[in-house]
């Protein structure tokens, strides 16, 4: 492949708040501005723009990359904007890597905004607008339905219980405790919280779920000789995959996300991963739901079908375990703006892997990362794979 | 980066700050209205719901009975070939016990979602219904279930025809 090497340079991102008073173009500003001034760049050393955000029935705005562009900092710019559900956040990476590895440009900003808290009474009914129209929409269901359809699929097949399932919202919203822009870290919740709370749409209980949630992250990315140039610590795409399944949701293994699998499968080989147990020293995997941290750790290979509660048990997904498994805090913790959520898993290994997450930095120095964000009616994986 | 940023951006606000008019904003109540045709494949199956029945489509190369029915197979990209009539019992093979609703408003007895496997059809190929006629605590994966039916002057050609299913 003739691919040029793309290195990501900066990153900034705003506090993740359930309802935040800055308007959709202010946060995506406000992310732009602290990505480019942690590299000393400017505006004007950006030659396109990549946007990532979800649904515009969040906002209410048709169009929404146009109405995002200017805080974007995409004006008189080449701009393009991706969507693929919650997969969106790490597909906006991939998005932006072939502008530059292409050749085309040798600089791209990043951006992604979400604003759920635009949607009244509560964004979830703006959700039921991504069911089959004539033969899923008449029976109203709603998006937990399907989280926890798939999550009693996963519990079924593998003989688990829910608390070996709670360890993972535990791990998340204690890890974000220590995440400065972190919406619902909490160093002291147990188990028994997650199996106190609400039950919502069983086996999904109320601490089982990432939280709705207004926020933006930003990343810059530059071509080989332009990121030496700009900064001493340089975080390299190795590699990039990403699949699709049916949108037959209902006719596919729910136990089990093959399409994860095929993302990891490619963006293993692009980046020349042959054991990624050994290879890979730290993942972001998606966690919009506690069991689904665990579904991807199996899915990208991690982790044996099934098995992934037990290391979390064992604590090997600790912070301070054998393979640290978000360590930001995650969707769970940090929080969830769509798109904004899956770059922040980036940013969170762009900063693990230069070694400035502070707080939450892994000890050993790790030198490979990979984040992966999954999305659309529970169809698509994305992934990234990051190194020093 | 994170360790030599002091403040991040970003302003949270509360629910009280709406309710005492602290923030100034504007409400819109969308009145979208859509009317979408049905298709081949599941125009039949609509009518076919009408009738009281189940209907699938095979494909003669990968040999799938799939319902909701298709007129391409997506695994071959080519045009399935065959109507398959199906029966209306099934196996569940997940459910949710669900308390609620699509907009967020709690219910004291759970809604019941379930993917359904359909017999007739292929390994695998579930629909997302219903269940009825059950106590929450008695639904189990692998139990067994069969489609009740509005009668036939109230059917009108939806999925809805079927007001769930419940154990056999």
């Amino acid at each position: 492949m003739t691919m040029r090497r793309v290195a990501i340079v900066g990153a900034g991102m705003t506090k993740f708040v359930r309802r935040a008073q800055e308007t959709a173009k202010e946060l995506a500003w406000e992310a732009a501005k602290m990505a480019l001034d942690s590299c000393e760049m400017t505006l004007d050393d950006i030659e396109a723009v990549s946007m990532g955000t979800a649904p515009d029935s969040f906002d209410g705005v048709h169009m929404k990359g146009e109405y995002l562009s200017d805080g974007a900092g995409a004006w008189g710019k080449p701009y393009m904007r991706c969507y693929v559900g919650g997969g969106t956040g790490v597909f906006s990476v991939i998005h932006g890597w072939y502008h530059v590895a292409s050749g085309v440009f040798d600089t791209c900003l990043v951006v992604c905004e979400e604003k759920m808290s635009c949607c009244q009474p509560h964004p979830q009914g703006a959700f039921l607008t991504i069911f089959d129209h004539t033969t899923e929409r008449p029976l109203w269901p709603n998006l937990l339905w399907i989280f926890a359809l798939e999550m009693n699929a996963y519990m079924s097949r593998y003989g688990l219980k829910k608390e070996d399932i709670a360890l993972v919202s535990v791990k998340n919203k204690r890890n974000a405790a220590d995440h400065p822009c972190a919406l619902l870290g909490d160093p002291n919740i147990t188990v028994e919280d997650v199996l106190n709370s609400e039950v919502l749409a069983w086996p999904v209980q109320r601490l089982d779920v990432s939280p709705v949630t207004d926020g933006a992250v930003a990343i810059v990315l530059a071509a080989d000789h332009v990121a030496r140039r700009v900064t001493d610590k340089p975080v390299w795409i190795e590699g990039v995959g990403w699949s699709l399944d049916t949108a037959y949701w209902a006719n596919r293994d729910l136990s089990y996300p093959t399409y994860v699998e095929e993302a990891a499968r490619m963006a293993y080989k692009m980046a020349g991963i042959t054991e990624p147990r050994k290879q890979i020293h730290i993942v972001e995997p998606y966690d919009p739901f506690d069991y689904k941290e665990l579904h991807h750790l199996e899915g990208l290979l991690l982790f044996d079908k099934g098995k992934a509660p037990e290391a979390t048990a064992l604590g090997i997904t600790q912070r301070d375990g054998d393979l640290p498994v978000c360590p930001s805090g995650g969707l769970l913790g940090v929080g969830n703006p769509i798109a904004a959520a899956g770059l922040m898993k980036v940013a969170e290994i762009f900063w693990q892997l230069r070694g400035e997450a502070g707080k939450r930095q892994v000890p050993g120095n790790p030198k490979r990362g990979l984040a992966q964000a999954w999305g659309d009616l529970m169809q698509v994986g994305t992934v990234v794979i990051l190194g020093v | 980066m994170t360790v030599h940023i002091k403040e991040f951006p970003g302003t949270a606000l509360s629910r009280k700050d709406f309710e005492e008019g602290r923030v100034l904003f504007t409400t819109w109540d969308p009145n979208a209205r859509y009317a979408w045709d049905a298709g081949v494949a599941i125009g039949r199956y609509l009518a076919e719901l009408k009738n009281g029945r189940l209907i699938g489509r095979k494909c003669h190369k990968c040999r799938r009975i799939m319902i909701p029915p298709r007129m391409v197979c997506e695994h071959c990209f080519r045009p399935t070939d065959e109507w398959v009539y199906l029966e209306d019992t099934g196996t569940v093979v997940s459910y949710s016990l669900c308390y609620v609703t699509w907009d967020v408003k709690r219910v004291k007895e759970p809604i019941i979602p379930a993917i359904i496997e359909i017999d007739g059809a292929s390994k695998g190929m579930g629909i997302m219904h219903l269940l009825g006629e059950v106590e929450p605590e008695e639904v189990k994966i692998g139990m067994r279930v069969k489609a009740v039916w509005k009668p036939p002057e109230e059917r009108e050609g939806a999925i809805t025809d079927i007001r769930y299913f419940k154990p056999l």
